[in-house]
């Protein structure tokens, strides 16, 4: 973990409620995909967890759904904004656990930490197959940019309005070596149960710290209680409870 | 002694600048960000005789200038604090640190005390008669005079180390309650533990938090705590820890003021994982921008 300000590089609209974010800064900490970042918005006590979807040398970027004050208050920032960052949150995917062909399984803003796992996968020589859910052909966004990377990309939209008709689980049925999912817990509980594969999944949890001194996050797992902001946020299939 | 030193019970402290219970878990987790000997003391996490993973989630809402927590006491009981916990925090605090106690009988908060007071790296018991998100313990203790002053009773009977009662603000009479702690025997009183509260999720139209209630902290609270230190500190002649809301060494300085011996920050810490480095650092350019020689010149120092 490490705490420094960043700047604004870009924060743009990528659909109607999406936007994508990339801040300039010291980004020694962030190591892994599916680790994540907290920043501090004016307005706000708490600070702000979101994914980290891509880094460069210089910069990383979070996609983020405006759902509420405070994804509203980070859409106004304008580039150029000066944010106090904690980067390197989080325990990040294991590249290796998904075998040589494995599912990138997303719904919504939960694809973001898997297109930097996407470019990790594809760095090592695996295969990746993403597959991306929506409720609606006008909320897709990164289909693109994973296909650009050379990823198989199949888009599901729950009414049928673009690519797959259904539930990502309703794409699922292809030969695969294990899957990493991040989204709605319904769908990462459907995923588990479609495939009996190794997988990981990226939880979200209301977080009070995000770096596990305030014991806000903890889930009861089969290995015993876990933090999700710091024990977590990425979990092996196998040591999720799920909730009757 | 530097001009930032306090004295607590007999024992001293470099500085006032003392982390709260349940925001800075056991220590080692914040020494992997700097190093925590430039701290007073730390108060370690809350600690019940057996494990306890608290309440479901959500536990933690935000408010203005704060927050609502409900984590309802987790920890890894006792035994296990003793045998993990305590061992990283050795090999990373080399000062006396304040045990934090909770139970749900009067015979449990004196059995912790009785292990925890066996620790030499323990130079205090801090026994929380006042937290509000759990049932049938906790603050059921700490709004009665009689009631804490049985607890304190207990835990005096089994342990040499200074007792520090961490009192409810959820009272009518703190006064009542901290005279009826000093005359049971207790060394000191830290307050004020958050404030009962709530928040409703506008379009689930249903609390936030699991638990429905929880713990408010953060500045929101400062005046609060700063005004029931200044009416503790005047009615006792034990030491008075204050916390609620402490942000920057001003604060420190105000609660000072009010009659704190020493401080606590608790919910800064979740913000900034530095702040209580950051509080210390400044304290000395704050006093002397105040002309304060001497932190324990001030103490108790706007009392009329």
């Amino acid at each position: 973990m490490k705490q420094g300000f960043f700047t604004i590089l870009e924060n743009t609209p990528l659909t109607e409620k999406v936007s994508r974010l990339r801040l300039g800064g010291d980004v020694s900490a962030v190591e892994r995909p599916g680790q994540f970042a907290d920043l501090r918005l004016e307005g706000c006590f708490l600070r702000r967890p979101f994914s980290v979807c891509d880094q460069d040398e210089e910069s990383f970027t979070v996609l983020y759904e405006r759902v509420g004050r405070g994804t509203e208050l980070l859409a106004a920032l304008p580039v150029g904004q000066s944010l106090d960052v904690l980067t390197g949150l989080g325990n990040g995917f294991d590249p290796v656990r998904g075998g040589e062909r494995p599912l990138l399984i997303g719904g919504g803003t939960g694809l973001s930490p898997l297109y930097g796992l996407a470019k990790t996968l594809l760095r090592r020589g695996a295969q990746p197959t993403a597959l991306l859910g929506f409720n609606t052909a006008n909320e897709v966004f990164y289909a693109e940019e994973f296909a650009a990377l050379g990823v198989e990309t199949l888009v599901c939209t729950a009414d049928g309005s673009r690519g797959v008709p259904g539930f990502v689980t309703a794409a699922m049925d292809r030969d695969h070596t294990g899957f990493y999912a991040c989204g709605p817990e319904a769908m990462l509980r459907a995923v588990c149960e479609t495939s009996d594969r190794p997988g990981q999944l990226s939880f979200d949890r209301r977080m009070g710290c995000g770096f596990g001194a305030c014991m806000g996050c903890t889930v009861l797992t089969v290995s015993g209680p876990r933090r999700i902001c710091r024990d977590g946020p990425v979990l092996d299939r196998e040591d999720v409870l799920w909730a009757d | 002694m530097g001009r930032l030193s306090v004295s607590l019970c007999g024992i001293e402290l470099d500085n006032p600048v003392i982390p709260a219970s349940g925001t800075f878990g056991y220590g080692h987790e914040f020494a992997e960000l700097y190093d925590i000997n430039c701290l007073g003391s730390l108060s370690f996490k809350g600690t019940t005789l057996h494990e306890r993973l608290g309440n479901p989630l959500p536990r933690i809402a935000e408010t203005s200038a704060g927050m609502l927590n409900a984590v309802g006491l987790q920890n890894p009981g006792v035994d296990r604090v003793i045998c993990e916990e305590l061992p990283k925090l050795a090999a990373c605090f080399r000062k006396p640190v304040i045990a934090n106690v909770s139970g749900f009988s009067v015979e449990e908060y004196a059995e912790v005390c009785r292990r925890l007071d066996a620790q030499p790296q323990v130079g205090w018991l801090e026994v929380n008669v006042s937290c509000p998100n759990v049932h049938g313990g906790g603050m059921s203790f700490g709004t009665e005079p009689k009631a804490a002053a049985e607890v304190t009773r207990a835990v005096k009977a089994v342990t040499t180390k200074p007792v520090i009662l961490k009192l409810s603000p959820n009272v009518t009479d703190i006064v009542a309650i901290a005279r009826a702690c000093e005359d049971a025997g207790a060394d000191a009183l830290s307050l004020i533990n958050t404030l009962m509260g709530m928040r409703i999720d506008l379009k689930m139209r249903r609390p936030i938090l699991a638990n429905t209630t929880g713990g408010l902290s953060g500045p929101a609270v400062f005046p609060v705590a700063l005004r029931m230190v200044w009416q503790v500190s005047q009615a006792v002649s034990i030491p008075v820890i204050g916390l609620g809301g402490i942000q920057n060494a001003e604060d420190v300085i105000e609660m000072l003021l009010a009659g704190a011996a020493a401080v606590q920050v608790g919910a800064a810490n979740l913000v900034n994982p530095y702040a209580c480095r950051d509080i210390v650092d400044a304290l000395p350019g704050v006093m002397d921008r105040l002309h304060i020689h001497n932190l324990r010149d001030i103490i108790g120092g706007s009392h009329g």
